[in-house]
C-alpha cells in the first residue's frame, strides 16, 4: 500500500482558514494597541503544574524545558512595563495526544494591565466573534458553583470527596480506577464527564471562581458569599476547553510557596521536581502591575469555528505525521 | 512482574484485568487543561469476547498480560480436546472446549483459524468470516412457502443448528458468517 502520511491531514480549506485566522487576530490586536511579543520556547526552568509534563531537551549537556505556556516569560515583559502585550507561539506538553490533544500546539495568550477577570472574558468574548464567519450563539457565564449546582445539584466549594462520589452513583457516572480520596480530581472528574457534557452544544460558555485548591497562577478573593475562590475561568465549547484566563497572582512569596507546594505533590505522585523559574519570581519581588491573562488553543478555536471533530482536522501536519 | 502505566496505553496492548487477559479495543484520552488525567478504555476480555469499558486515573499501572496469537489450521476434534497445528512448523497444540467456545460449531477440518494463547496456553481460537458447511438435517420446506420468507431450523455437519430458508434441503452447501452464526447464502 502506498504511504500518504508526507501529505497534510488539514484540507487546504482548513490550513487557509488558518492563516485566515491569524492575520485577523493579529489585526484585532492591532486595532487594541496590543503589542504583538515573543519568548523563549526552549527554556532553563518549567513548570511545577502537578497535571501538566513537560518536554525536554538538551543543549550542551543541559536539560532545557520546552515551554508548556508562554505565561512566565510574558509575566517578565509586564514587569518591565510592557502593557498590553500578546503572544502567538507553540507550546508543548508531554503525554497529551488523542482526538482533542496533539503534543505540540498553537497558543495565543495575551496579558492586559488593570484589568480584571470579567473585562477580559469581554475582550475574549469579541475577539471570538471577530474570528467567527457566522453569528456564534450567545455567550453564557457561570460561576463554578452555578454549573455544578445546576447540573450536578452539588456545591464544589462544600462538597467533601465522598460527596462527589455519591453525586457520580446518583448520575451513573462511573468510579475511575484509582480515583480515591481526592476532592479536586473528583471535581475534574464530574466536571469533563457530568457537567460539561451538559452545556449546550456549539455555544461558548465561561465558568469562573473556580475552588481556592484549582487556583494555579491566578489571586485568590471571596465571592459574594464570602467563599475564598479563584479569579480563574475557562471557556468552553459545548463541552470543549478552549481558553484558561486568570487575575493574576502577583505576590512573590505566595508564587514561591505555589510552586514548592506544586513540586512536593510531584514528588508525592513519584513524577520529578522541576526546576522553579527564579526569573519570574525576581519579576515578581520587581513588581508586576495589576493583570489579567489569558491563553487561548488556536486549534481547538479553529475546530469550534469549522466544526470538526478532531484536532488532526486542524493541524498540517499533526502527530503522527511530524 | 511486567507493568504498564496508562501512558503506554494504546490499541493492542494487552494487560490482566479482573483475572482475565485483555486487549485495549479503544484508549480515549479524557484531560482539563489544568486538572487530572484519565484514560476511558474500551477492551476486549480474551477469553470470553466481550468487550468492557473502564476508566483509569492516569499514573495507575496494570499488570501485562503474556498473551500471543498464531496462525493455526484446524485438524480434528476428539470431544475433549480440538487439535491445530502451525502450518509452518507442525507443531500441534490442543485447545479445551471453554477455549473453543463457539468455535466448535464452526469447524470441520482444514480451516485457517488464529489462535490466542496466554502464559503459552490456548484460550480462545478465532474462526474464518466465513465458512461453507453442508446441511446434516433439515424438514423439507413447504412449497410455494418461499416468498414469505420464513426459516425452519437446520443441522449442519458439525452439529450446529442454524436457521435456514424453508428451500434448503438436506445436502445443500451453505455458507455461514460465523461472527453472527446466520445462514448468508447457497455456496
Amino acid at each position: 500500500m502506498e504511504n500518504n502520511n508526507w501529505q497534510a491531514s488539514a484540507s487546504l480549506e482548513l490550513i487557509k482558514r488558518r492563516a485566515r485566522m491569524l492575520k485577523d487576530i493579529r489585526a484585532f490586536f492591532d486595532t487594541r494597541e496590543v503589542m504583538e511579543v515573543e519568548t523563549p520556547l526552549l527554556a532553563s526552568s518549567g513548570n511545577t503544574d502537578p497535571h501538566i509534563e513537560s518536554l525536554q531537551s538538551i543543549f550542551r549537556g543541559q536539560h532545557y524545558y520546552l515551554n508548556t505556556s508562554p505565561e512566565f516569560a510574558m509575566k517578565r515583559l509586564l514587569a518591565v512595563n510592557a502593557g498590553a502585550i500578546y503572544q502567538i507561539c507553540k507550546a508543548f506538553r508531554d503525554d497529551e495526544l488523542g482526538n482533542m490533544h496533539n503534543p505540540e500546539f498553537t497558543m495565543l495568550e495575551w496579558y492586559r494591565p488593570e484589568f480584571d477577570m470579567f473585562q477580559l472574558m469581554d475582550e475574549v468574548e469579541a475577539l471570538v466573534l471577530a474570528l467567527a464567519d457566522e453569528n456564534i450563539a450567545a455567550f453564557t457565564r457561570y460561576s463554578y458553583a452555578q454549573v455544578f449546582e445546576k447540573y450536578a445539584n452539588l456545591n464544589p466549594y462544600l462538597a467533601t470527596a465522598n460527596d462527589c462520589r455519591e453525586c457520580a452513583v446518583q448520575h451513573g457516572i462511573e468510579q475511575p480506577v484509582g480515583l480515591d480520596e481526592n476532592k479536586d480530581e473528583w471535581l475534574d472528574w464530574l466536571l469533563t464527564q457530568l457537567v460539561l457534557p451538559c452545556l449546550p452544544s456549539q455555544q461558548l460558555t465561561f465558568v469562573y471562581d473556580y475552588p481556592e485548591s484549582q487556583c494555579a497562577l491566578a489571586r485568590l478573593s471571596k465571592n459574594k458569599d464570602g467563599v475564598v475562590v479563584a479569579s480563574r475561568f475557562e471557556l468552553f465549547y459545548g463541552e470543549t476547553e478552549l481558553a484558561n484566563g486568570f487575575h493574576e497572582l502577583v505576590v512573590a512569596g505566595e508564587q514561591r510557596q505555589r510552586f514548592e507546594n506544586e513540586n512536593k505533590i510531584r514528588l508525592d505522585e513519584k513524577k520529578p521536581a522541576v526546576k522553579i523559574d527564579e526569573y519570574l519570581l525576581s519579576a515578581l519581588e520587581h513588581g508586576l502591575p495589576d493583570c489579567s491573562g489569558v491563553a487561548l488553543g488556536l486549534d481547538r478555536l479553529l475546530m469550534a469555528l469549522m466544526n470538526c471533530g478532531s484536532i488532526d482536522e486542524v493541524l498540517a501536519f499533526p502527530w503522527q505525521r511530524a | 512482574m511486567a507493568t504498564y502505566s496508562t501512558n503506554q496505553f494504546k490499541n493492542g496492548l494487552k494487560f490482566i484485568w479482573d483475572g482475565d487477559p485483555c486487549s485495549i479495543t479503544e484508549n480515549i484520552l479524557v484531560k482539563p487543561g489544568k486538572g487530572q488525567a484519565f484514560n476511558r478504555v474500551k477492551m476486549r476480555n480474551l477469553k470470553t469476547g466481550r468487550t468492557l469499558e473502564r476508566t483509569f486515573k492516569s499514573t495507575e499501572t496494570v499488570e501485562a498480560a503474556d498473551v500471543e496469537e498464531m496462525n493455526v489450521d484446524f485438524l480434528y476434534g476428539d470431544g475433549e480436546s480440538w487439535h491445530f497445528m502451525e502450518p509452518d512448523t507442525f507443531e500441534q497444540h490442543a485447545a479445551d472446549k471453554i477455549a473453543m467456545g463457539d468455535a466448535v460449531n464452526w469447524l470441520k477440518g482444514q480451516e485457517p483459524c488464529v489462535m490466542t494463547l496466554w502464559n503459552g496456553s490456548p484460550i480462545s481460537i478465532t474462526t474464518p468470516n466465513f465458512v461453507e458447511l453442508a446441511v446434516a438435517q433439515t424438514d423439507p420446506g413447504l412449497k410455494g412457502d418461499t416468498a414469505q420468507g420464513g426459516t425452519k431450523p437446520a443441522t449442519l455437519e458439525t452439529g450446529a443448528e442454524v436457521k435456514v430458508p424453508l428451500f434448503i434441503e438436506e445436502g445443500n452447501i451453505l455458507k455461514i458468517d460465523t461472527r453472527t452464526g446466520e445462514y448468508v447464502s447457497r455456496a
